[in-house]
């Protein structure tokens, strides 16, 4: 060691709670609803990276909508959007089940994090495409694809789109305008620029918008996205949503103490909005913006939406293992459900009747939805999908040894 | 000795070796605090310290650069890649960079890096979670690659491929990470406290890379497997009624082809199986030296059995895998032809 220098250490992040302490968000700063400026659409990136420290936010709480970035949306639309995700919740619900009751292999929820998706499939138009992460189900439920389908493909059964090829919520639907979903983490954010791209060669005037979580920032093609979709002035949303956590890692691990997510966008020459996940108002208006921005030719935004994983990260998964058991009730950004349902009453558009009817709705739309599905079948019970089916779809033509390799299955 | 599944017995030779080299530091996602999601590095952060074991950003290109960089320090990484289907984005940094350091800096920098992996399907895991792509590294010059089959073997192996001095893929079967399934998937699986290879020493022993086992001796006709598929290779054994020597390769570069050989030379028929795509496998690379340094005394064409050339099907599992079925079919057809 040379003289009058320190030695080196290793620095690790941890999280300030583990299993049996109290949840502690101290830490957490959460700035007043409506105090975050509304820019231009046009405006310079640079101009308002301090956004992206921040925290967009419209429901006070009282759940009285506030300041500039209040979207102004009548009950309507907002009814919608809360019926889509009580039925998100309730499909999820069951589905979780259905895995524990041995009918699939796998499943994952999104609880917590309706808003996300369903705002955000809201604030866009139904041409859109959607490059998904695996916990966006809420775009597929908002368009109104049908519970029984999702089912099927959950369920690998003889009706599953997908021919049960696929992992259980790995949806694909090009009608609906929804990306086939990928295991691999953060390989759909370059797709998007690249179909956004292709958008604007055509000359055409959709727009792609695309989903990561806070742990897949830390992949190569996170970057790629950003920096192709600024140099190409690309019209894409690219979403970051930051549930705290990825499986067992908090999103320290992943950067998130050094800066956040939404202001690695300053560096690409994007916007970065940063904005409160579990207000729907706030999703729904940031997209909205983005959506503008990116169909007037200004290209993409990035959108960090800051929510909070409410359960485990699948059904593999126990999270009591890695954090305080009670962190989700102590999230101080409350459920989206419930946020939004109060200020519907606020508005004296929705009340408490209503609300258990919209539930006990939902739940019997989804048993109805799941005893058809479970009649065709479940994943190895039932009917299954067409053995035979299992070589098509490698190539467009079948080459010889496919045929020959068919053949030895004897289908 | 203690009764060890594959888990636990990896986990001793991470631990032997925490404890017996400071230069040997474990990282990966989900490997710290957790202790990984198949639960291999559990406890070793608690014990070692959170220098010693600790969890990484999701970047697999990351991981694999960063322990390059450690070890041409002078640290010995292990690194785990939670899943071989999720080891592409790595995979630059694996071929062109880790596998050539020593050759293109004529020895002046090393990577004594080890990164495990688990891998092979029969979990239900569809396309992301049941890869085998072990031929993606025996085909690039400068990777050791290794598979072990049983408890026992993965302690001194995993052991072994943290002292060597170049980089080691070590595939960890996972399917057998509790029991020695055997491609019955509609029987239950033994554990491994059954089984004798799960004696496993607490403390250091290797079990040298590079050396095959000859799991079960016979003269009719030989087998050669790998992780899972060695007790696919056994069951089919017993099954079929035939004197078949089942060989457990353990390492597929450098190979063991002595091994090998002798037993071809004395079986004069070889059935080759591979959990793996069919086309391009680690399987044709021991049809090919098989057939170059026992053609005089095959009887019979070498036989493969290996994955379909699709995608890993989630509804399909036990159509796609290759089970005692068709190995009995092949190796009939090997001893009739
Ligand atoms: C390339 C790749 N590496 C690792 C994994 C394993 N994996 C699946 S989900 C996950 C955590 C992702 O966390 P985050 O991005 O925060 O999304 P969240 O699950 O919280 O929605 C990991 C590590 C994977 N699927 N793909
Ligand atoms: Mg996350």
């Amino acid at each position: 060691m040379r003289k009058n220098r320190v030695p080196l250490s290793l620095r690790i992040p941890a999280p300030s709670t583990r299993p049996g302490d109290a949840p502690d968000f101290s830490g957490m700063v959460v700035p007043k609803a409506g105090t975050v400026e509304r820019p231009p659409i046009d405006v310079s990136p640079r101009a308002i990276a301090d956004i992206s420290y921040s925290l967009i936010r419209v429901m006070d709480d009282d759940g009285k909508a506030v300041g500039p970035w209040d979207p102004k949306l009548d009950a309507a639309l907002l009814i919608r959007g809360l019926k889509a995700m009580i039925l998100t919740r309730a499909y999820d619900d069951r589905m979780y089940r259905a895995q524990r009751q041995g009918k699939t292999s796998f499943y994952m929820k999104c609880t917590g994090e309706e808003a996300v998706a369903v705002a955000q499939t809201l604030a866009i138009e139904r041409d859109d495409m959607c490059f998904t992460s695996y916990r966006q189900q809420g775009v597929l439920i908002t368009r109104e694809y049908p519970i029984v389908q999702m089912m099927n493909q959950v369920y690998s059964n003889a009706a599953d789109p997908l021919k049960g090829r696929q992992l259980p919520i790995m949806y694909s639907s090009k009608d609906f305008g929804f990306f086939s979903i990928s295991g691999n983490l953060g390989t759909q954010f370059p797709q998007a620029v690249g179909w956004a791209m292709a958008s604007a060669y055509k000359g055409d005037d959709r727009i792609a918008i695309s989903w990561v979580g806070d742990g897949t920032t830390a992949e190569g093609d996170f970057h790629h996205a950003l920096n192709f979709a600024s140099v190409y002035r690309a019209p894409v949303i690219l979403n970051v949503v930051n549930n705290q956590w990825a499986i067992s890692s908090f999103a320290g691990i992943a950067g998130a103490g050094e800066s956040t997510f939404a202001s690695r966008a300053t560096g690409y020459g994007l916007p970065g909005l940063r904005v409160d996940g579990n207000d729907f108002l706030a999703v729904y208006a940031a997209t909205q913006w983005a959506a503008e921005r990116a169909r007037s030719n200004h290209g993409a935004t990035l959108i960090e939406l800051f929510t909070y994983r409410a359960e485990g990260h699948s059904t593999s998964d126990d999270p009591s293992r890695y954090r305080p058991a009670d962190e989700a009730k102590a999230w101080p950004l409350g459920d989206p459900i419930e946020r939004l349902k109060k200020h519907l009453i606020a508005r004296g558009d929705w009340s408490e009747e209503l609300h258990q009817t919209a539930v006990k709705d939902a739940a019997e739309q989804v048993r109805a939805a799941n005893a058809e599905a479970s009649a065709i079948g479940t994943l190895g019970e039932g009917q299954g999908p067409d053995r035979g089916t299992m070589f098509d779809d490698v190539f467009k033509e079948m080459p010889p040894h496919l045929r020959r390799q068919r053949q030895q299955v004897g289908v | 000795m203690p009764a060890m599944n594959m888990i636990q017995a990896l986990n001793s030779a991470l631990d032997v070796m925490l404890a017996r080299d400071p230069n040997v530091l474990i990282f990966g996602e989900d490997v710290g605090y957790f202790g990984g999601v198949f639960r291999v590095t559990d406890g070793l952060q608690k014990k070692h310290g959170l220098t010693r074991c600790f969890d990484t950003p999701i970047g697999e290109a990351g991981i694999v650069g960063a322990a390059i960089g450690m070890g041409a320090y002078g640290l010995r990484p292990v690194v785990e890649i939670q899943f071989a289907d999720y080891i592409y984005p790595a995979y630059d940094q694996l071929v062109s960079e880790a596998a050539r350091l020593r050759y293109r800096s004529a020895g002046d920098f090393t990577v004594p890096m080890t990164v495990r992996t688990p891998y092979g399907g029969g979990i239900f895991g569809g396309q992301t979670h049941s890869q085998s792509p072990e031929a993606l590294f025996t085909h690039v010059a400068g990777l050791k690659t290794v598979v072990p089959s049983t408890p026992y073997d993965a302690k001194g192996l995993l052991i072994a491929a943290i002292e060597d001095d170049d980089p080691v893929i070590f595939l960890e079967p996972k399917r057998i990470y509790n029991g020695p399934f055997n491609g019955h998937h509609d029987q239950p699986v033994q554990p491994w406290n059954k089984h004798p290879a799960s004696d496993v020493p607490e403390g250091h022993y290797t079990v040298p890379l590079g050396k095959a086992n000859v799991v079960r001796e016979g003269s009719a006709i030989t087998i050669l497997s790998y992780g899972t598929m060695v007790h696919v290779a056994l069951a089919s054994a017993e099954e079929a009624g035939i004197d078949a020597e089942v060989i457990d390769l353990r390492t597929l570069l450098p190979l063991d082809l002595e091994t090998v050989v002798a037993s071809v030379e004395k079986t004069g028929r070889c059935v080759i199986l591979q959990e793996a795509t069919l086309t391009s496998g680690f399987g044709a690379e021991l049809a090919a030296l098989v057939q170059e340094h026992c053609f005089y005394h095959l009887e019979a064409p070498i036989e493969r059995v290996a994955g379909w050339d699709t995608p890993y099907p989630h509804a399909f599992e036990w159509d796609y895998f290759p089970g005692p079925r068709r190995v009995i079919e092949a190796m009939r057809r090997a001893m009739e032809a």
